[in-house]
């Protein structure tokens, strides 16, 4: 097209790269037990990357089933003190490791970004004022148990093993070890593989807040180790959260112990949208719900379901929507769209995507340049999808979004229940009944209306059906850490 | 005494109202005596239109206050107690003088009420989890209860207990997003005025605690009369004062905490060193209950 006037490149974004220089990355770390960093005890080793590049960022001790061992002795050590210390002591404990977080937060936000390819906006954003509310709002309970409504005096349960995903290391951290210390418990917590350098820098927070060895063991390494910790006789209280598939493995492995278990597993988010919805409120949530984090998010809205009268309408919206996110360097703060996690993850989601087409959805993505390094998938639509594709049914943990439609509103909810899955949904809708009316016939945890994927550490975030058991955050989040 | 030739600075202890720290408007001081009535420093005497203007300042910085985040309000209160940790060494002098502490013995004291406001950080975002909460209605409507702070709330200080006592009366208050004047320990009121220091570096925005220093008589009947004060806590007034402003406050139904209220015993007074409660945060509450319908998709949609 001929123009005077090229507003394309006259608009484009010059490159704004946040530093590196805020954070400091050791060429090795060890696993942190009893306040130390130690070596494994098999000396196994592994490399976590920067999956925007594949540039290997450090290397890291891998714990095996010994160093399980290990890190629950020092745990149920430190135990009989912590628990015994007034409550008001470990809440101050807690606001200083809120505190510091705050304080190092650009730090944490630019390493969080490495190790895990998400956008720095991201990081800056969201994960990391999470991270710290979660620990400030956590430390309020610590001295407050008795007004929780669990009865007088509730107990902790002992040594809790945590085990947590790469999608939001940090965050997933903090929602795991914050209830847990408030409520006067110790933790082993074991990092995914790919992403365990924020919890090794978390690690060094507890050493600046002068939290007493032993409160919290850090355990990088594989699928072994998470699975020896939970097999643990010295573990009084399992937190997963991860996959449905190994999730469903743990509750067989604790199958007639007396351990407590909580789950955060998949989902297949529904996001309703309605004909009366106001659109471009609307694209946004859509927008949000599937591509925020690469759509590596549990509660992802990962299933677009568009009242037909407004179908088209919507998805043109949509589609100009999403021709204007930026795909690229996790770094540059004007980038929406991130690295995928791993090789692995890219090759899950792209074979998923090959079978949504196979299967005969129609795909569509933006026009996108994918950097040549490091792992790449584009922002992807299907539509046409029916309830019987793979696509609407598994979870894909990726930047790709099923579109679907219905006719009436009970068609909507029996579609969005049509799913194994019950972690997520969205209601968009003017009319403030019908949301009220759909909410309550939505079988999901959490369920936003005109907005999409807002957490709050005082909210509680937890699935229904295979979506796992147990709530995180709010009042309702000390349940798992009590004997109640 | 110290060894030191040096002449010490004296400080001029002023009242802090709307983030400022003015002199009385009506130019009167009264005399600060310690334990032992050594002479500690002449404070301003409030007068009624002191009260007056503390109200207007509390009611200006309600709405900003009352509308921030719990989670913004849980912040600051816990700056304050960051501020005031790193002047313990202060207080823990002016606590000793006040109530005829050992300077030790003051320490301790000062130390609980740093305490104290990490307790009440800690409520702001988690009483309308406690006293709130959705009711179960007999028919088709979303019914949620949550608490609302009062608004601005008139406090007359404990007498006895200058400092643990005073941030105790003071902390439950702002904590739910009221506003407050206080008025200090008449006999003992530097404590309460250096706090004014402390908040007033503690990012709480200006107006959301006035501090006045005075007779709890001569202020407690115009703030307990004031139409624009919502609720006065009568904690520092005797029995016979808390009677007389009692009635006053009934004029605009003010709510109430009466010395007995939060007292264990007949004849002691409330004992700040236990576990507070929730007493002082429920009492400069409303209930707000919203009423929605939830309209109706029929017996359908999958039950699984």
């Amino acid at each position: 097209m001929a123009s005077a006037f090229d507003t394309a490149s006259a608009f484009a974004y010059a490159p704004a790269p946040e530093s590196r220089s805020v954070v400091d990355i050791a060429p090795s770390y060890g696993l942190f037990i009893d306040g130390e960093f130690t070596e494994a005890a098999g000396g196994k080793v592994f490399k976590t990357v920067s999956p925007s590049t594949e540039e290997v960022l450090s290397e890291v001790a891998q714990a095996g089933a010994e160093d399980v061992d290990r890190a629950v002795a020092a745990a149920r050590r430190a135990f009989g003190k912590w628990s015994a210390l007034p409550g008001a002591e470990r809440a101050k404990y807690l606001f200083r490791i809120a505190r510091i977080i705050q304080e190092r937060s650009r730090e944490l936000a630019v390493l969080e970004t490495l190790d895990n390819g998400k956008p720095i906006k991201e990081t800056r954003d969201a994960d990391l004022p999470l991270v710290a509310a979660h620990f400030f709002y956590y430390a309020g309970w610590a001295d407050k148990l008795d007004h929780a409504g669990y009865g007088r005096d509730p107990r902790p349960l002992g040594v809790a093993g945590q085990v947590i995903p790469w999608n939001f290391p940090l965050l997933m951290l903090a929602w795991k070890i914050a209830p847990a210390l408030a409520a006067g418990n110790t933790v082993v917590l074991k990092p995914a593989e790919t992403t365990p350098l924020s919890a090794l820098f978390f690690a060094d927070i507890c050493r600046q807040a002068g939290l007493p060895r032993g409160v919290v063991n850090i355990l990088p390494g594989y699928g072994d180790a998470g699975a020896a910790l939970v097999a643990h006789e010295g573990v009084d209280k399992v937190a997963f959260t991860g996959s449905t598939a190994v999730g469903k493995a743990i509750a067989r492995q604790v199958a007639g112990t007396r351990k407590k278990v909580t789950l955060e597993l998949g989902g297949k988010g529904a996001n309703i949208v309605f004909d009366d919805a106001p659109i471009d409120q609307a694209v946004e949530g859509i927008v949000t719900g599937i591509f925020f984090n690469q759509g590596q998010v549990c509660c992802a809205g990962s299933r677009l379901l568009v009242q037909e009268s407004i179908q088209d309408e919507l998805l043109d919206a949509l589609k100009r929507r999403l021709s204007t996110m930026r795909l690229g360097d996790p770094l540059d703060k004007n980038t929406d769209i991130g690295a995928i996690n791993s090789a692995e993850q890219l090759a899950r989601i792209t074979a998923l995507a090959d079978t949504g087409e196979a299967e005969g959805a129609e795909r569509w993505s933006p026009e996108c340049e994918l950097p040549s390094a490091g792992y790449w998938f584009a922002p992807t639509l299907f539509t046409g999808v029916t309830q019987a594709h793979t696509i609407a049914r598994d979870e894909i943990f990726g930047p790709v979004l099923s579109v679907l439609s219905f006719r009436t509103p009970d068609e909507a909810v029996a579609k969005a229940n049509n799913s194994q899955y019950g972690l997520s949904a969205g209601i968009w809708t003017e009319k403030g009944s019908r949301i009220l009316a759909v909410a309550n016939k939505l079988r999901a945890g959490v369920v936003w209306a005109n907005t999409f994927n807002k957490f709050d550490p005082t909210s509680p975030f937890g699935g229904y059906k295979e979506s796992g058991f147990g709530r995180e955050g709010g009042r309702h989040g000390l349940e798992a850490y009590l004997d109640v | 005494m110290s060894e030191s030739s040096r002449l010490s600075v004296l400080k001029t202890y002023k009242l802090y109202v709307g983030g400022k720290f003015p002199r009385s408007e009506s130019g009167r001081v009264y005399e600060v005596a310690d334990a032992k009535d050594t002479w500690l420093a002449n404070v301003p005497l409030s007068s009624r239109k002191d009260a007056r203007d503390a109200v207007v300042a509390a009611r200006k910085a309600f709405g900003g206050w009352s509308g921030a985040t719990a989670y913004n309000r849980g912040q600051v209160l816990y700056r304050v107690a960051e501020m005031l940790e790193g002047r313990k060494g202060q207080f823990a002098r002016e606590v000793a003088q006040a109530e005829g502490l050992s300077t030790s013995e003051a320490a301790l004291v000062v130390e609980a009420a740093v305490d104290r406001w990490v307790w009440y950080a800690g409520w702001t975002d988690k009483i309308a989890q406690v006293v709130g909460g959705a009711n179960p209605v007999a028919g088709p409507y979303f019914n949620l209860s949550t608490p609302e702070p009062t608004g601005v709330v008139a406090v007359l200080a404990p007498q006895e207990s200058s400092f643990l006592g005073l941030v105790s009366v003071i902390a439950p208050v702002i904590a739910t997003g009221n506003t407050a004047v206080v008025v200090a320990s008449e006999r003992a009121p530097l404590p309460a005025l250096s706090l004014g220091e402390v908040l007033a570096t503690s990012d709480l925005p200006g107006g959301v605690v006035n501090v006045l220093s005075g007779k709890a008589a001569e202020l407690g009947v115009p703030l307990a009369a004031h139409q624009d004060v919502n609720a006065i806590d009568l904690t520092g007034a005797d029995p016979e004062l808390a009677r007389e402003l009692e009635i006053a406050a009934a004029d605009n139904l003010k709510r109430v905490l009466r010395p007995q209220d939060v007292r264990d015993t007949e004849e002691a007074g409330p004992d700040f060193a236990a576990d507070p409660g929730l007493t002082r945060l429920t009492a400069f509450l409303e209930t707000k209950t919203v009423w929605h319908p939830t309209g109706s998709l029929g017996a359908s949609g999958s039950a699984y």
